[in-house]
């Protein structure tokens, strides 16, 4: 009896009708929607915070730069410690036994110490003691080099990164490296040598973005216009303006526990993987739901239908 | 040979099918249904003028360049037209699923329509979400460093790199603008071929039972 109902339901429609214009309803509808959005356009504009650029990050916040840098030097930057598909240096997150960023391998390997701090300072004509430095860098094993960053770094992190307060020791070049390259940065050729790489047409900015990640500056910028993951920040623009709404159910898995609290094992620690698995899940569920017994029963069970068709229930006697 | 003339050619078939399935009196007709009487329906149409704005301005935009906007006015204005035309768009669309929804929309044969419905809705978030990428100001660089955890941490970032500015213009002006407009398109087509669905108890009569 359910597939005669289907039956009639699919078969053309054989009662009354009324005159329809489908052509005057759509170029309505675009000359209204065209208005709305030119009227919206001109009292409010759109939201465009300016980019921040390296010359920016180092100009003000020269410590945190130059903190960074050492910390590239190091590997112990985010980046440096992230794993696939960067690098090697973590399995990264993972969902129970699958380890699926690892199972991709390293599709675009980023070297902190090379991409990030020497090939850049390789690019211009540095000042006598950091040619000199980058010559002793450059001569010595990677083992040594490690060394030298790694007893700099946790030195410079003892000081509360204040360089003038760290004392002597066996630091090699670094602190000059650092120094050359916050130099660079501020004098603003740094932005367009971590873009090429070198080359002349360019159009990956994934060393640039990491590198500027791994930093203080660009996250307290990113606190202060409430764009932090933490705090709904998925959704939200920049400015009084709206943003992504239509992200709220990605964004609240987020604000919940596990997910909420990166120590907790197994999903804290693995939210983005989790959350990208349940969110999958849910759109294949939007899109098979005529499917799925329960749900699909819900309009007929609330019976909002009746609103939208009540004329016609009332002249049908329904 | 005359075997082979008798046998009906591919060509043929498929204008029968068509003429069958989309006939012009179907795909513009003179009338609706009566019950087609609610505002309910006007968001479907809404919804697919907003992708028009939508459509135009990004047109506009991609021949000026995505770093336009930032310094001239005109190029702003059309930038607000652009980023507006999104948001009255997805407010159109979520209103027009929820009401397909509880109209159970899918009765009679519809579910194709449901799903190519659901699928233009992820895909235009995942169009969307490429713009905010290539918007070459703070929020694109703070929205690709967070996102790329997102996709990396599944996988899918050793393909869809975020951070990567060359790919995210490609896929947003190009590929997914037009994988978006194909299932839209089917979407439409499969509405006026199947026609709109007929209220939830229209056939109680017919089938014998009470309301
Ligand atoms: C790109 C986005 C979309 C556009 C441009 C669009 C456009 C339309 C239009 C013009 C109609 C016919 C008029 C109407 O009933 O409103 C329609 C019908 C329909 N839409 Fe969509 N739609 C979109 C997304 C969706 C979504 C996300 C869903 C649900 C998941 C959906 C489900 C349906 C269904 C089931 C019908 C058939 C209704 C019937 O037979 O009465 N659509 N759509």
């Amino acid at each position: 009896m359910n597939d005669r109902r289907s039956e009639l339901e699919a078969a053309p429609w054989s009662g009354r009708t009324r005159r329809y214009d489908l052509i005057k309803e759509g170029v309505a509808a675009l000359v209204v929607v065209t208005i709305a959005t030119v009227a919206l356009s001109t009292l409010f504009g759109s939201p465009d915070d300016k980019q921040i650029t390296f010359k920016e990050w180092a100009v003000a916040a020269p410590a945190d730069f130059y903190a960074t840098t050492v910390q590239e030097l190091a590997g112990s930057s985010g980046t440096g410690g992230y794993g696939a598909p960067y690098n090697t240096a973590s399995d990264g997150v993972n969902l129970g036994p699958l380890h699926l960023a690892k199972l991709m391998g390293v599709t675009h390997p980023v070297d902190t110490v090379n991409d990030f701090v020497i090939t850049p300072l390789t690019t211009v004509v540095n000042s006598g003691p950091v040619a000199d430095a980058l010559k002793q860098w450059q001569s010595s094993d990677s083992k040594t080099q490690a060394a030298w960053a790694t007893n700099y770094d946790n030195a410079l992190t003892k000081a509360n990164q204040d360089a003038t307060k760290v004392p002597s020791g066996n630091y090699g070049p670094v602190p000059q490296l650092s120094g050359g390259l916050l130099s660079m940065a501020q004098a603003g050729s740094l932005d367009g040598a971590l873009l090429s790489q070198g080359n002349y047409f360019q159009s990956d900015n994934t060393k640039q973005t990491l590198f500027m990640g791994d930093g203080s500056y660009f996250n307290d910028q990113s606190t202060a216009s409430n764009l932090q993951g933490s705090t709904w920040g998925m959704m939200n623009e920049t400015g009084r303006y709206p943003g992504q709404a239509w992200l709220w159910l990605y964004s609240f898995w987020y604000q919940i526990p596990p997910f909420n609290n990166g120590d907790s094992h197994p999903f804290g620690a693995n939210a983005d993987a989790w959350i990208m698995v349940i969110m999958g899940a849910l759109s294949l569920g939007l899109i098979i739901m005529p499917l799925i017994p329960g749900v699909r029963s819900l309009p007929y069970k609330i019976k909002i239908h009746r609103l939208v068709w009540k004329n016609y229930y009332q002249e049908e006697n329904l | 040979m005359s075997i082979m003339q008798e046998k009906e050619m591919w060509t043929s078939k498929l204008r029968k099918s068509w003429q069958k399935t989309l006939p012009v009196e179907k795909l513009l007709p003179d009338t609706q249904p009566a019950y087609v009487a609610s505002w309910i329906y006007l968001f479907g149409v809404a919804t697919l003028a907003s992708l028009g704005v939508i459509i135009a301005s990004g047109i506009v935009l991609a021949f000026e360049g995505a770093s336009w906007y930032h310094y001239s006015n005109v190029g702003h204005f059309i930038n607000s037209m652009h980023f507006w035309s999104v948001q009255f768009f997805f407010v159109f669309m979520v209103v027009h699923l929820w009401g397909k929804f509880w109209m159970a929309a899918w009765r009679g044969r519809r579910l194709l329509t449901w799903i190519t419905g659901a699928v233009a809705f992820v895909a235009s978030i995942a169009t969307a979400f490429t713009g905010y990428l290539i918007q070459t100001n703070f929020d694109s660089q703070w929205i690709s460093y967070e996102a790329k955890d997102g996709f990396n941490s599944v996988g899918i970032g050793s393909r869809f790199n975020v951070t990567n500015f060359g790919q995210m213009i490609l896929l947003h002006v190009a590929f997914l603008p037009i994988v978006l407009g194909v299932i839209t398109m089917i979407h439409v087509l499969m509405v006026r071929a199947k026609g709109v669905v007929p209220p939830i108890d229209a056939f109680n009569a017919e089938l014998g039972e009470r309301k």
